[in-house]
């Protein structure tokens, strides 16, 4: 997927393919999304569009020379596990985990599921830009640099302000969780212009 | 609509910008007294609670089990449960009924018991019974000491000067999850260098946390966090037997140990069972009761600005510290998370524990500035002390912590940041240069610190893990370039492991590592007269101000 492909004008399908298995190519970064992203959800707590954030993640990584596989959590809207269950499948070990309200991690397959290589948890804070730059520090370890962190963003007011938002989007995640389901590994189809 | 400039100017203020809702009890948007809750009731049949606020045993969840199997004091119930709530709550603030008459009945209760008692308080009746009812006698308070760069000179140097300040705990993590190991050691040396037997600890994933305890790098814990509903602990990763499990895990190390819940988690983590906040972290409280555990952090915590969004979230927050306190556990009360814009009301928030006193006013006091706290924020931070200290001199309370005076916080946090310099050099860690220690010196923030090859400490973290560096190291290093009195220090905290007084229901220690803790400094407030009180040379502490008009030499 490049940046031409992505025009405003496309319409951007989330279609299941099969059951995700785990791929032994060394040169590939899972993104693992979770149950309501990209469908039930569109949209990031600040209102980046869902397809923005996975363009600039896929743009980063591939920046980096690596390619994406894509896999749908649908059993948990818990970061830690989508993550965690991410980098299992991932032929580096390594993925990157988000929620629809924009909140990622970079996750190793070694590492327990609560503990992470670099941690996104303010997610008002989170523009095109730093998932750009997640996507090519997540690509960095997968190539087995130790790149240097993304920098640290902190706003301390702004929980005052998201929290409630950010706890309705959870709810909304949380409750197209579908129990049993095995993940699922998607295509992002990007169709131009047409209407569907 | 022609706009009234008094209108205008309200929607401008900072309490508008913060964020609110209305309740929504069917997900469990409600901070407390939802329709939605039980009822409190109990059964036992054969010694054995086979029914509990209005579930049967056969409907029993994990959680369910655990609270009856081991969090209640069965031999007793039925005559707690038989007593009315208004009657317990009313004997909360009767200043003649004795804080253990209280414990005695709590323990015996159910988590919708306690929260039918505490529902009958308003918010001063909460306040005068937390009064009561908190376990150790002499409140204290705690520090974070953290910033966005990990820079662990710069945390050396904060942590001494909350120790240096009064905070008898300092709390750190991690901006980048690697970087725990020199971020716990930082903190230890700093707290160390502040004050003798300040308790220090780096709130990680469990793993790496009890492993930093387990290495002597950290004195005590409390990121373990409990949930009110079955399925927001299981997505954790957790059941209540296996956090039963860490809990002893460190027990056997002799380390001192707390959990954390606290209301709104598990609508943040969308699964509420559509029960209040309260009965939620009633059930917590119960879960760390019947776990064993000596103490809760509990206040909301990180979740305060959604449950301050719904009515009754203040009172709430008090009533869920209290129920803590009424099952005779350590309360490190919150106040620890940045929840609005508006000075008013983070003011006021505090003061519902400051002016009752708990066991720590503060889980979290932000000893640097909030643009550096890894935990998000504090409601108080370093900008905040002359108001703190002036709210104590104003009321007469004790908030755990003294005004100090410029000059010695430079001097304490030069001797920390040398210190530093001297154990990461003879650990053979990547070098803490001389400009790094006056930068930490003098520096508001990070921003103010030279920056360090992140990428090489990262690698030297891990190796020092790898090699197997402990505690006893870092004494030996400090013995060893002349720093014996800082190498002293630190044995004695890894003695007290052994010792295990500090295991004792919250336990802090003074600067000759005596345990002040509610066995030996127990709360026995009745009335004016009694409990805590401020001696003269607290006083004198407390009422220092540098900036006072000496009215005899005017």
């Amino acid at each position: 997927m490049t940046n031409n492909h992505m025009e405003k004008s496309s319409i951007y399908i989330f279609k299941e393919k099969e059951e995700f298995k785990p791929s032994y190519f060394q040169d590939e970064v899972v993104i693992a999304l979770s149950p309501a992203f990209g469908r039930r959800l569109k949209e990031t707590i600040v209102g980046i569009p869902h397809v923005s954030v996975i363009k600039e993640l896929t743009a980063g990584i591939e920046e980096e020379g690596l390619k994406v596989r894509y896999v749908k959590v649908y059993h948990s809207s818990d970061l830690a596990v989508i993550s965690s269950i991410g980098s299992k499948l991932s032929g580096s070990g390594i993925s990157i985990g988000i929620q629809s309200r924009g909140t990622t991690v970079i996750h190793q397959k070694d590492l327990v599921p609560l503990d992470n290589l670099e941690l996104f948890p303010q997610s008002p804070l989170y523009d095109e830009k730093i998932y750009r730059q997640i996507g090519k520090n997540a690509a960095k370890y997968a190539k087995g640099e130790i790149p240097n962190p993304i920098d640290i963003l902190n706003d301390y007011m702004s929980p005052s302000k998201y929290q409630v938002k950010s706890a309705l989007l959870h709810i909304k995640e949380t409750e197209q969780i579908i129990k049993g389901k095995k993940p699922v590994e998607i295509d992002i189809i990007v169709e131009e212009g047409g209407i569907h | 609509m022609k706009r009234s400039k008094r209108f205008e100017m309200l929607e401008n203020r900072p309490i508008n910008m913060d964020g609110f809702s209305k309740e929504w009890t069917e997900v469990g948007l409600i901070a407390m007294e939802s329709p939605n809750d039980p009822k409190p009731n109990i059964k036992v049949l054969n010694g054995k609670i086979v029914e509990l606020d209005g579930k049967k045993r056969e409907t029993f969840d994990s959680i369910d089990f655990f609270i009856s199997d081991y969090g209640i004091n069965i031999d007793f119930t039925e005559e707690a449960m038989a007593i009315d709530s208004l009657t317990v709550a009313r004997m909360m603030v009767d200043i003649n009924v004795p804080r253990e008459e209280i414990v005695k009945i709590s323990t015996a209760s159910t988590p919708a018991k306690l929260v039918e008692i505490v529902s009958h308080l308003n918010t001063l009746e909460i306040m005068m019974a937390q009064t009561k009812m908190r376990a150790r006698k002499t409140p204290a308070n705690q520090a974070h000491a953290t910033n966005i760069e990990d820079n662990p000179v710069l945390i050396a140097a904060d942590a001494a000067e909350a120790a240096y300040r009064g905070f008898s705990e300092v709390e750190t993590t991690c901006a980048v999850a690697r970087y725990a190991p020199f971020n716990a050691i930082a903190l230890l040396l700093g707290a160390q260098t502040g004050r003798a037997g300040v308790l220090n600890q780096c709130s990680m994933e469990e793993a790496t946390e009890l492993e930093l305890g387990m290495r002597g790098f950290t004195s005590y814990a409390e990121t373990l966090s409990v949930y009110g509903t079955e399925a927001v602990l299981l997505d954790g990763g957790d059941t209540p037997w296996s956090k039963a499990f860490l809990a002893s895990a460190y027990a056997s190390r002799g380390i001192k140990m707390r959990f954390t819940s606290g209301t709104g988690s598990e609508v943040l983590m969308g699964n509420s069972e559509g029960k209040s906040m309260l009965y939620l972290e009633s059930k917590c409280l119960f879960l760390t009761k019947a776990c064993g555990v000596q103490g809760t952090q509990n206040g909301s915590i990180n979740c305060s600005p959604l449950v301050v969004a719904l009515p009754n979230g203040f009172r709430t927050i008090a009533a869920e510290n209290l129920i803590a306190s009424m099952l005779g556990i350590e309360v490190a009360s919150g106040n620890d998370t940045a929840f609005t814009h508006s000075d008013i009301r983070r003011g006021v928030k505090l003061a519902m524990q400051l002016i009752p006193g708990t066991d720590f006013i503060t889980s979290g006091y932000g000893g640097i500035p909030n643009c550096d706290n890894v935990f998000a924020g504090s409601n108080t931070d370093c900008d905040d002390y002359d108001d703190f200290y002036t709210l104590q001199r104003d009321m007469k309370v004790d908030g755990g912590i003294k005004p100090i005076r410029e000059d010695e916080a430079i001097y304490i946090r030069n001797k920390a940041a040398k210190v530093c310099q001297t154990v990461f050099s003879a650990l053979g860690l990547p070098e803490v240069t001389d400009e790094e220690v006056e930068a930490a010196v003098y520096a508001y923030s990070c921003k103010d610190m030279p920056k360090r090859n992140k990428v090489e400490d990262m690698r030297a973290a891990s190796q020092l893990m790898s090699d197997n560096i402990t505690g006893f190291d870092i004494v030996k290093a400090l013995y060893d370039n002349g720093y014996e009195e800082i190498a002293e220090r630190v044995l004695n905290l890894l003695k007290q492991r052994v010792i295990g007084d500090y295991l004792h229901t919250s336990a802090i220690f003074n600067e000759k590592y005596e345990v002040m803790s509610a066995i030996n400094d127990k709360n026995d407030y009745m009335g004016p007269g009694t409990g805590y009180v401020i001696k003269s040379d607290r006083w004198d502490e407390i009422k220092l101000k540098e900036n006072a008009l000496n009215p005899e030499n005017f």
